[in-house]
């Protein structure tokens, strides 16, 4: 065998072991739902075997799967919109900080340390008409009464920005991380005030880290359930929840199916559309 | 003796002690590989191993001081006795363990805690119903007659089940803000009652609104004729309310808390609360909801050593040590066993065993319209 034969096989030797385990665990199992989402479900529960398009009909056709979609990607891009405006300022902190950076990346990876169902319930311990703000609002005397602010598309959203914020933070920071700090200096030796060399300068330059953290919260948002059913009303269900209902209340795991992989078409076109601008490279990074 | 745990909980205290620092890292992916491995090795073989020589049995129920009843009461003395280990795990819902079942291969599962006639009919019609040996269980003649004979008549007069226990879902409310009286004036209509706008809650169940949405509208539950009034009332409470609960532990919060003060509760959970000394009332409307909880043996299961489980469950002591810890009465019949001082104290108790008092659900009805109504629910939860 040739040295270029063999330098060509090596990375493919090298990758088997990961090639393998995402073929099994994600590819697999995949193409079982694809199949599954053709079959149908009885009225006693059991399921028909075979090639049915009702699932896909009625996926595509009825206005509530539309409906609950078109408002799942709303409350994601909403999220995706404060974690923007709230992760910019806090990632520029870090990145410009000196000498306790890692302090601060250590704080922002401590949420990562308790569960993600914990940090969305501590929401209630704090927003509760028995909650710690209420109390503190009854306590200074600003109002008599505790507010109700839970269970509404607002905490819906804010759990959902309190579970995001650091996957947007960090994709932030390491594009800012990665600019060299001679060109703000540079611009503003030209004239530009700080404020314009951040504006014609260090934004342009970090955007693709925005836009990685953008298409991460984006995603993770869009397909969530647990938020929702936490901290959301009797009428705040995202998609997510839909694919639940199916599957888990209704036993109807074709139909589920269906709806999952329409899920998963929308964000996967998504993601194509950013790759097809802006590469996958800085989400690496982000997630590096 | 060392408590039985199936391999979910015992990763779990592997990761907490990696967690807490008292692992290194190398040792617990170490650990983990040599479980995954063993696992993967042994469990072919184990699972012809079982169906020749039976060494366990697997039962999962509700967790918490449920199972710390059954562990002590029957599963360390059925080890001790027949050699057999329980493993014993846990489900958050009917519907959940149904998906882990029918995802399973025959013989995984074994014994479960079910809710509701309904959840036996469902069972049975996907063809997860056994036949049980009732020679080999004595202690069944210590149950009421009224709750195996709803389950002989979805088998054929057969059993897949043991009835375990009863209760009922009423209607809860915080005494500061809805007295009793208004409570007897209301009934399940108070849970459409403007006045408390986003102070009410309920179930997030279909059949436990349809339910109260047959009772909002006078309709017998099992026969309801305008199911248009009842999806009207449904939305009614649904625009009422300020959330639907998902869990026992949801809806004690809830209440406890005074983020509402009215909605359906079970009995069980109830008391619980008022144990603790909060000033929560319950009330059973007239048609309020009944239903019985059963331990389901699963086709597949080794039928002997499963029936000799049921058997130490269903002892007097143990059904009582598990009804005193969960609230919920057993289904003992009281003109056949004493089942001491706090068990004729529990909500939806009945000491005649007649059970006359409660209405439980048709299976047959609430199975036959289940795909089109838990659809329906679907959309009307989320404002249609």
């Amino acid at each position: 065998m040739s040295v270029e034969a063999r330098e060509a096989r090596q990375p493919w030797i090298l990758l088997s072991p990961a090639l393998t385990a995402v073929g099994l665990l994600l590819f697999v199992p995949l193409i079982f739902i694809v199949v599954y989402s053709f079959w149908l479900r009885t009225a006693s529960g059991a399921d028909q075997v075979g090639f049915f398009l009702d699932n896909w009909q009625e996926a595509l056709t009825d206005r509530f799967y539309r409906d609950i979609l078109i408002s799942t990607l709303r409350i994601a891009a909403i999220t995706t919109l404060v974690c923007a405006l709230m992760g910019y300022p806090a990632a520029y902190f870090i990145a410009r900080s000196r000498g306790n950076k890692a302090i601060l990346l250590l704080m922002l990876m401590l949420p990562f340390w308790i569960s993600y169902i914990i940090r969305t319930m501590s929401w209630i311990n704090i927003l509760g008409v028995s909650g710690a703000l209420n109390t503190f609002l009854m306590w200074t005397g600003l109002v008599s009464e505790p507010i109700q602010m839970l269970y509404n598309e607002p905490t819906v959203i804010l759990g959902l920005v309190h579970f995001l914020l650091p996957f947007m933070i960090l994709n932030v920071y390491v594009s800012l991380d990665g600019i060299d700090m001679t060109l703000e200096e540079a611009a503003t030796s030209l004239g530009a005030n700080r404020w314009e060399a951040f504006l014609q300068v260090t934004l342009p330059l970090s955007l693709p880290g925005l836009a990685a953290g953008g298409l991460l919260c984006f995603v993770l948002g869009a397909g969530t359930y647990i938020t929702p059913l936490v901290l959301g009303g009797p009428s705040d269900a995202m998609f997510a929840n839909l694919v639940f209902e199916a599957i888990i209340t209704q036993l109807n795991w074709p139909l589920g199916s269906a709806l999952s992989l329409m899920l998963l078409a929308v964000l996967g076109l998504l993601v194509a559309i950013y790759n097809r601008y802006l590469g996958m490279a800085q989400l690496m990074k982000g997630l590096g | 003796m060392t408590d039985k745990m199936d391999t979910t909980t015992r990763l779990e205290r592997l990761r907490e002690r990696y967690m807490n620092g008292d692992l290194d890292r190398r040792g617990f992916l170490g650990l983990i590989g040599a479980a995954g491995l063993a696992y993967g090795v042994q469990t072919p073989f184990a699972r012809h191993a079982l169906a020749a020589n039976v060494s366990q049995v697997r039962f999962d129920g509700w967790g918490g001081v449920v199972s710390e009843a059954f562990r002590k009461y029957a599963f360390d003395p059925y080890t001790k006795q027949t050699g057999i280990e329980v493993v014993d795990g846990t489900f958050g819902g009917g519907d959940e363990y149904l998906s882990r079942v029918k995802a399973s291969p025959t013989g995984e599962y074994n014994i479960a805690h079910l809710s509701g006639v309904f959840d036996y009919a469902r069972y049975h019609n996907l063809g997860l119903s056994s036949e049980l040996n009732e020679a080999n269980i004595p202690n069944l003649k210590y149950v009421i007659p009224k709750l195996v004979d709803v389950f002989r008549a979805v088998t054929d007069g057969k059993l897949s089940c043991v009835p375990y226990d009863y209760g009922t879902t009423g209607i809860a409310y915080n005494r500061k803000h809805v007295s009793d009286d208004e409570m007897k004036e209301k009934g399940a209509k108070i849970l459409i009652d403007e006045r408390l706008k986003d102070k009410i809650s309920g179930w997030g169940d279909w059949r436990t609104r349809i339910w109260f949405g047959a009772l909002q509208t006078d309709q017998d539950p099992n026969n309801a004729t305008d199911m248009d009034a009842v999806w009207d009332a449904i939305r009614q409470h649904r625009d009422l309310s300020l959330k639907y609960w998902g869990s026992g532990a949801e809806l004690m919060s809830l209440l406890a808390e005074e983020e509402i003060y009215v909605t359906e509760g079970w009995s069980g959970r109830i008391y619980a609360l008022q144990e603790q000394g909060h000033d929560i009332g319950y009330m059973d409307p007239p048609n309020g909801y009944g239903w019985q909880e059963c331990l389901f043996v699963i086709k597949g299961s080794p039928m002997e050593p499963c029936e000799e489980l049921l058997n130490f469950m269903l002892a007097p002591e143990t059904s009582i040590a598990v009804a005193e810890g969960q609230n919920y009465p057993p289904a003992l019949d009281p003109q056949k066993v004493d089942l001491g001082k706090k068990i004729p104290t529990l909500p939806a108790f009945d000491p005649t065993g007649k059970l006359a008092g409660l209405t439980f659900a048709d299976p047959g009805y609430w199975n036959g319209h289940e795909a089109e109504w838990s659809k329906t629910f679907g959309r009307v939860q989320k404002g249609y």
